[in-house]
């Protein structure tokens, strides 16, 4: 999977979550889920646990702990996928 | 654990406790029951001269028994450390009917999820009719104490 399509997908997965509108048009590999989104703690279990089904993939309390961006969420994605 | 022992963990005391008991328990749901008596303080002024229970309280009604019950009985031994608390973090409930002050009410939760600290439930509450009241979903989180 490409990296413009991951980041599309997460996109719409933080979609309902983000409370900054024109960080979330802007999303890209830098963009931080907290800080830029405005994404609370909460709602962060929610993007996560929709990553899980989307990609049809477990996260565990590690890479939960670490998936405070795009960037890092990418990386565990794709780590998973491959480990599949 | 048992019913008695995940009330006696209540972290709530009157005026603000909004259970008073359980009718069963298991990992995947609760039912408990409250009843709003007629003294309430919350009567005398919602609303002046036409007692109904606030919503808030339904909802506080459903938090209590809904999450820090079910969330006292998943974590079961694990112990919260002394700085860590329950948090309600969202709730999306339709208000159907009025509760009327002396009414008895029934709490019916099913854990949607609980993962990460958070707990997410499916809740319904009914009068003792069995009528809808309320229902909706909450979603509550361990966190650390705000004033810690």
């Amino acid at each position: 999977m490409d990296k413009e399509t991951l980041i599309a997908q997460l996109k719409e997965i933080v979609k309902p979550y983000a409370k900054n509108q024109e960080a979330l048009l802007n999303i890209n590999e830098n963009t931080d889920f907290v800080n830029d989104l405005k994404i609370n703690s909460a709602n962060l279990v929610d993007v996560i646990l929709d990553v899980e089904e989307q990609f049809n993939i477990v996260i565990d309390n590690e890479s939960m702990e670490r998936m405070l961006d795009v960037k890092s969420a990418m990386e565990i994605i794709e780590a998973k996928l491959a480990a599949k | 654990m048992t019913i008695q022992e995940v009330l006696q963990k209540l972290p709530f005391a009157p005026p603000f406790l909004f259970v008073d008991g359980l009718d069963h328990i298991n990992s995947e749901k609760v039912q408990g029951h409250f009843t709003f008596r007629k003294d309430m303080d919350c009567y005398r002024g919602h609303f002046k001269g036409n007692p109904i229970t606030p919503g808030v309280l339904l909802t506080e009604v459903m938090a209590q028994t809904g999450l820090v019950c079910l969330g006292i009985y998943l974590l079961g031994d694990e112990v919260l450390g002394g700085n860590m608390t329950f948090g309600l973090t969202s709730t999306e409930i339709e208000f159907l009917r009025p509760v009327f002050p002396g009414e008895k009410v029934t709490v019916y939760a099913e854990k949607v999820y609980f993962r990460f600290g958070k707990l997410k439930c499916r809740v319904i509450l009914k009068n003792e009719a069995g009528e809808d009241v309320c229902s909706g979903t909450i979603a509550g989180m361990i966190i650390t104490k705000p004033h810690e």
